[in-house]
């Protein structure tokens, strides 16, 4: 549910990376902060455990260009990957404008990928939101490592509605930045349709 | 409920905002902000230097809708209002209506009493024009009147401007 402020004349939009527990969600939003203009990004809210695992959410307010006149704004949250936080994750997923699926490469992840896919569904549904329409991308992080699966075999088990994919090693930026544009350009796109952008409240 | 995109009108705006300022002066507090459930904030009133108002929304909206998890979890409808008593700063947080979250940021000049008393008082007004501006966002989309009419057909040259060399 974007939201359109036409006295600021701004857009603002809810991006949230979902996905395994360590698949790399914070990862991706710290290799954007760390590698934007300070213009262009507001303050980085983490809320973590001491060992860096995210508690509740992640945060990275973006302020990016003009588009028809309008400013536009991001907010980039993520969940918390971990099995015992759905109900966080539950209350995150609201009014979000699109999902990134930040899968981890590795073999011995694999139930989870498939595990943490099943979840999004389902959470989406809860909030009343479509995964058939949101505005989606699958990114296969973790391709530097010599355990990953082929990409083949990823996209066979977690592509399931012809979304953009990207292979993608966080930490040294590679598909970060492709995965936040396709995002970006399916969720503006939604709302020149003006189709009904899934749910208030 | 339809779904539609939260608009905010240049009308609701200066409504809302020029509350918010009548309740910053009422309540003698530092920092009013309302702000939607999903973290986005709307408008505000007074200065919280070197604050950014997106995080700060979005952790109060995070934190409602953890106590209100909460509250649910033990049977309660729905939630009232928070406060955080800091060593001088101080920090209270009310619903308003169905939608929406009132912070309010207050130090030694104020009181919980008073910051409570206008809070309750101007609820109503806030609430009412939260609720023309979901109205108005509602009956936008029925209409097809797209919020989006703003938006033609997005390339990615569109998309490769929007970010610039910005990251
Ligand atoms: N080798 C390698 N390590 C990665 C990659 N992406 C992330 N990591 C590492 O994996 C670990 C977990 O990354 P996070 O970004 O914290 O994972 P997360 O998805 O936010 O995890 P939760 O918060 O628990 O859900 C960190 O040590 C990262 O440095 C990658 O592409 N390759
Ligand atoms: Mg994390």
């Amino acid at each position: 549910m974007p939201f359109i402020n036409y006295a600021a004349r701004e857009i603002t939009c809810k991006l949230v990376y979902y996905g395994p527990g360590l698949g790399g969600k914070t990862t991706n939003l710290q290799w954007i902060y760390q590698n934007t203009q300070r213009e262009a990004k507001g303050k980085m809210v983490t809320l973590a455990t001491e060992s860096e695992r995210t508690l509740f959410f992640d945060l990275l307010p973006l302020s990016l260009g003009k588009i028809r006149g309008f400013s536009t704004r991001f907010q980039l949250y993520t969940v918390p990957g971990q099995i015992f936080y759905d109900a966080s994750r539950k209350l995150i997923l609201k009014g979000a404008d699109g999902v990134a699926f930040v899968a981890d490469s590795q073999a011995a992840r694999f139930e989870a990928n498939v595990e943490s896919l099943r979840n999004l569904k389902l959470n989406l549904e809860e909030n009343g939101l479509d995964f058939e329409t949101i505005p989606y991308v699958l990114q296969l992080n973790k391709r530097d490592l010599p355990t990953a699966l082929p990409v083949e075999q990823l996209v066979e088990a977690l592509r399931c509605r012809n979304e953009p994919v990207f292979e993608a090693i966080a930490p040294q930026g590679v598909g970060v930045v492709e995965t936040l544009k396709a995002l970006v350009k399916q969720s503006l796109s939604r709302l020149k349709a003006g189709a009904p952008a899934t749910t208030r409240v | 409920m339809v779904a539609s995109d939260l608009i905010l009108h240049e009308e609701e705006f200066l409504k809302v905002t020029s509350l918010a300022e009548r309740l910053l002066r009422d309540s003698n507090s530092r920092f009013v902000a309302l702000i939607d459930r999903n973290g986005q904030p709307i408008a505000s009133a007074g200065d919280l230097p070197g604050v950014d108002r997106t995080a700060l929304a979005s952790l109060a909206a995070g934190n409602v809708a953890a106590t209100e998890g909460l509250a649910s979890m033990i049977g309660e409808e729905s939630f009232t209002c928070l406060y955080h008593e800091g060593d001088r700063e101080h920090l209270h947080i009310s619903s308003v209506g169905q939608a929406g979250i009132l912070l309010v940021t207050f130090d030694e000049r104020s009181s919980l009493g008073l910051v409570r008393l206008r809070v309750r008082q101007i609820t109503p007004e806030i609430t009412h024009v939260f609720e023309t501006m979901l109205e108005k966002s509602r009956h936008a989309a029925e209409s097809g009147e797209s919020a989006g009419a703003p938006m033609a057909e997005i390339t990615d040259d569109d998309i490769d401007s929007l970010f610039g060399d910005r990251i």
